[in-house]
C-alpha cells in the first residue's frame, strides 16, 4: 500500500523522482521478495532432499549402478531393471508379503480398536478414561526397534516366555485340553519357521498401532451429540444398534482417515520385520521379507543402486493404486460422514 | 449409553487390553535385572532379578551406551528446534503473504505429503552421498527441518487463531516483517509449536531407517542403530542388551507419565482436526 502512494507522490515532483526512486524500487523489490524468504528453507530443503532426488531416481532406475563405483560407473540399461524385475522370485514374494501383511496386520487393529474406543467413550468418565486410553497408546510412542528386540526375546524358540506359558496352559486343569498340542509341538520356532514368521510380525505390529487408532476413534465418538442417542433411545434403539446404527455411520470420517494410515504404513513395514528376522535377508525362505526390506536388502546388501530404485517405483506404483482402489471405494463415503 | 454390558465386564476388558499392552515394557525391565541364562530359564524369572550391576557392565563393554544416548539426544533436539523455527518461518510466508505462485507452492507441497518416504529413501541417501554429508549427525536431523506436516500444522494453526488485521496493526506501528513474525506471531502459536515438537523428537528419536543407511561409524550411531547392531552377535549377553532396550526407552516413559494428554493430542493431530 504504502509504495503506491509514495510513487504517486513522486510523479508530482520531477525532482523528487530522482531522488527518491532507487530506495522506493528497492522497498518494492523488497516487499515482494518477503514471502518468498520466509518460504525459503521449505524452497530449498525441497529442491535439494525431494524434488532433484525423485527425478534422479527416475533416471536412476533406467541405469546400473553400483555407488562404490563413483559417477562413472554408471551404464544405461534402459529397462532392464523393470523386466527383471518381473522375473524376480524375491520381489514377487516380498509383495505378496507384504500384502498378508497388510491385512492381517492392518484389519485387527480397526476391529479391536473402534469397538474399545465405543467402550471407552460410553462407559468411562475422566481419568479413569485417561488412564485407559493413554496406557494402551504407550506403544505408539515407543521406538519400533525397541519393540520388536523385545518380542525377539519373547518369541524365542529356546524357552521364550510365550512357548513357556503355552506349556504351563497345557497343564492347566480344563483349558489344558486346548492346549494338549503344545507339549509336542516344542520348541514352537515363531521367528524361524516360514510358517509362522509373518504371523508373529502381524502381532506385533497390531500391538503398536492399535491405541493409536483407539485414540482416533475416542476422538471420533465423542463428535456424536448425545442427542441422537436419546433420540435413538426414544426410537426403542437396542443398545448394539445404536452402536450399529447411530455411532458407526458417525464416525465414518475418521475410519476412514484411521484406514488410509494403517493402508500407507502397513504398506511400508520395515523396521519390525527388520529386526525380528535379525536382519538375515528376510527370515527362512524370505516368508517375513517386505518390499520395504527387499529394497533394502538390494540397495545396501546388494549394491544395486539403480535395481532399488526401480524397486521402489514398482513399490510406489503398488501403494499408489492400492491407496486409490481405497479411496474410490471408501472415499465418498468417508469424507461425507453420512450415510 | 450401554447398559446390556456391565461395568465390571467392561472394566474386564479393558484391564485386559492394559495388561497386554504393559507386559513387554515390564518384561524388558525386570530382564535387564537378569542374566541370558536367566532369562531363558524355566520356569520364566517373573521377579526382580540381582544382576543389574553386572549387565550395566556388559552394555558398557558392549558399546560407548551414555555418548550413543548423547548422539540421539543431539539429534532428535536439533531436528525438533530447527523444525520448529523454519516450519513456523515458512508458515508465516503461506499464512501473512500473497503472492504469485503461492497456491502452485501450497499445492505442490501437500501433493508432496502423498510421496511414501521409501519411495525417497534411494534418492535421498544418494542425494545426502554427493554432498558429501554421508555418515554426519547433520544428514539425519537437517533435512526434515522443513518438512511439509510441520508446515501445514502450524499454518493450519495461525489460520484458525490470528486475525489478519493483528498484522497490519503491527504493521502499522513500524514493526518489520520479521519482527511481526518474531514477536508477534510466535508467541500466539505456542500450542502448535509445542505439538510440532513433539512429533519432531518422537520420530527423530525413534529413528532407525534413517540411521541404519547414513551412518556408518561407530561412534556415531544412535541408540536404536546401535541396540540393533548387537542383537545378533554370539552369545549376545540379553540381560545386557534389554537394559539398553529398557533406557532407550525411558526418556520417551518418563515424558509421557506428565504429557500424556498433549503428546496424544500431538501425534494425531493430522487425525482428528483432518
Amino acid at each position: 500500500m504504502s509504495a503506491i502512494v509514495e510513487s504517486s507522490t513522486d510523479s508530482l515532483s520531477a525532482r523528487g523522482t530522482v531522488r527518491r526512486r532507487a530506495p522506493d524500487k528497492r522497498r518494492v523489490l523488497k516487499k515482494r521478495l518477503m514471502p518468498w524468504l520466509f518460504i525459503s528453507p521449505y524452497l530449498v530443503l525441497f529442491i535439494m532432499f525431494t524434488a532433484f532426488p525423485l527425478g534422479f531416481s527416475i533416471f536412476l532406475s533406467f541405469h546400473e549402478w553400483n555407488p562404490t563405483s563413483g559417477l562413472d560407473g554408471m551404464n544405461f540399461v534402459g529397462l532392464t531393471h523393470y523386466a527383471d524385475i518381473i522375473t524376480d522370485p524375491w520381489l514377487w514374494k516380498s509383495l505378496y508379503n507384504t500384502v498378508w501383511l497388510a491385512i492381517v496386520a492392518g484389519v485387527p487393529q480397526h476391529l479391536i480398536a473402534i469397538p474399545v474406543a465405543y467402550l471407552l467413550v460410553s462407559v468411562f468418565k475422566g481419568a479413569l478414561r485417561h488412564f485407559y486410553t493413554a496406557t494402551m497408546f504407550i506403544p505408539f510412542i515407543t521406538s519400533t526397534v525397541a519393540i520388536s528386540l523385545i518380542f525377539y526375546t519373547i518369541y524365542s524358540g529356546n524357552s521364550g516366555i510365550l512357548n513357556q506359558w503355552l506349556l504351563a496352559l497345557s497343564d492347566v486343569p480344563v483349558i489344558g485340553a486346548l492346549f494338549a498340542w503344545v507339549p509336542d509341538a516344542m520348541p514352537i520356532r515363531w521367528l524361524s519357521s516360514s510358517a509362522l514368521i509373518k504371523p508373529a510380525i502381524a502381532f506385533v505390529v497390531v500391538w503398536k498401532y492399535t491405541g493409536f487408532n483407539i485414540v482416533i476413534y475416542s476422538a471420533g465418538f465423542l463428535t456424536v451429540s448425545k442427542d441422537l442417542y436419546d433420540a435413538a433411545e426414544v426410537d426403542g434403539c437396542s443398545a448394539w444398534q445404536k452402536f450399529w446404527h447411530v455411532a458407526l455411520p458417525m464416525i465414518r470420517p475418521f475410519v476412514f482417515f484411521a484406514l488410509t494410515l494403517t493402508i500407507i504404513g502397513n504398506l511400508q513395514l520395515f523396521e519390525e520385520p527388520f529386526v525380528l528376522t535379525a536382519g538375515d535377508s528376510g527370515g527362512v525362505a524370505q516368508s517375513g521379507l517386505t518390499a520395504s526390506y527387499y529394497l533394502y536388502l538390494a540397495g545396501w546388501e546388494w549394491h544395486q543402486m539403480g535395481y532399488a530404485t526401480a524397486v521402489s517405483w514398482i513399490l510406489f506404483l503398488f501403494i499408489a493404486v492400492i491407496t486409490s482402489v481405497h479411496f474410490y471405494f471408501n472415499g465418498r463415503k468417508g469424507m461425507g460422514g453420512d450415510r | 449409553m450401554i447398559r446390556s454390558l456391565p461395568k465390571f465386564s467392561t472394566h474386564a476388558i479393558m484391564i485386559i487390553g492394559v495388561l497386554i499392552t504393559i507386559f513387554p515394557f515390564v518384561w524388558v525391565a525386570l530382564m535387564s535385572t537378569h542374566t541370558r541364562s536367566d532369562i531363558y530359564s524355566s520356569p520364566p524369572p517373573f521377579y526382580v532379578g540381582s544382576n543389574l550391576i553386572q549387565n550395566y557392565g556388559k552394555l558398557l563393554e558392549l558399546m560407548p551406551f551414555w555418548s550413543i544416548l548423547w548422539n540421539s539426544l543431539y539429534v532428535s533436539v536439533m531436528g525438533t528446534a530447527g523444525a520448529v523455527l523454519f516450519c513456523s518461518m515458512c508458515a508465516f510466508g503461506f499464512f501473512a503473504y500473497d503472492f504469485r505462485g503461492k497456491n502452485l507452492i501450497f499445492g505442490i507441497m501437500i501433493a508432496s505429503m502423498m510421496v511414501p518416504p521409501v519411495l525417497m529413501l534411494i534418492p535421498s541417501f544418494l542425494t545426502i552421498k554427493f554432498l558429501g554429508i554421508l555418515d554426519t549427525h547433520f544428514a539425519l536431523w537437517f533435512p526434515g527441518v522443513a518438512n511439509a506436516f510441520g508446515i501445514f500444522l502450524i499454518r493450519q494453526y495461525m489460520l484458525n487463531t490470528i486475525n489478519r488485521d493483528l498484522l497490519d496493526a503491527a504493521k502499522v506501528d513500524g514493526a518489520s516483517d520479521f519482527r511481526i513474525y518474531w514477536s508477534v506471531v510466535l508467541p500466539l502459536i505456542k500450542p502448535a509449536l509445542a505439538t510440532l515438537g513433539i512429533v519432531m523428537f518422537i520420530g527423530l528419536w525413534n529413528n532407525f531407517l534413517g540411521p541404519l543407511i547414513l551412518i556408518s561409524s561407530s561412534e556415531k550411531q544412535v541408540l536404536t542403530l546401535a541396540l540393533r547392531s548387537v542383537q545378533s552377535i554370539a552369545n549376545s549377553p540379553w540381560g545386557a542388551i534389554m537394559l539398553g532396550t529398557f533406557l532407550s526407552m525411558v526418556p520417551l516413559l518418563l515424558a509421557f507419565l506428565f504429557f500424556s494428554k498433549q503428546m496424544m493430542a500431538g501425534l494425531t493431530a493430522g487425525a482428528v482436526k483432518g
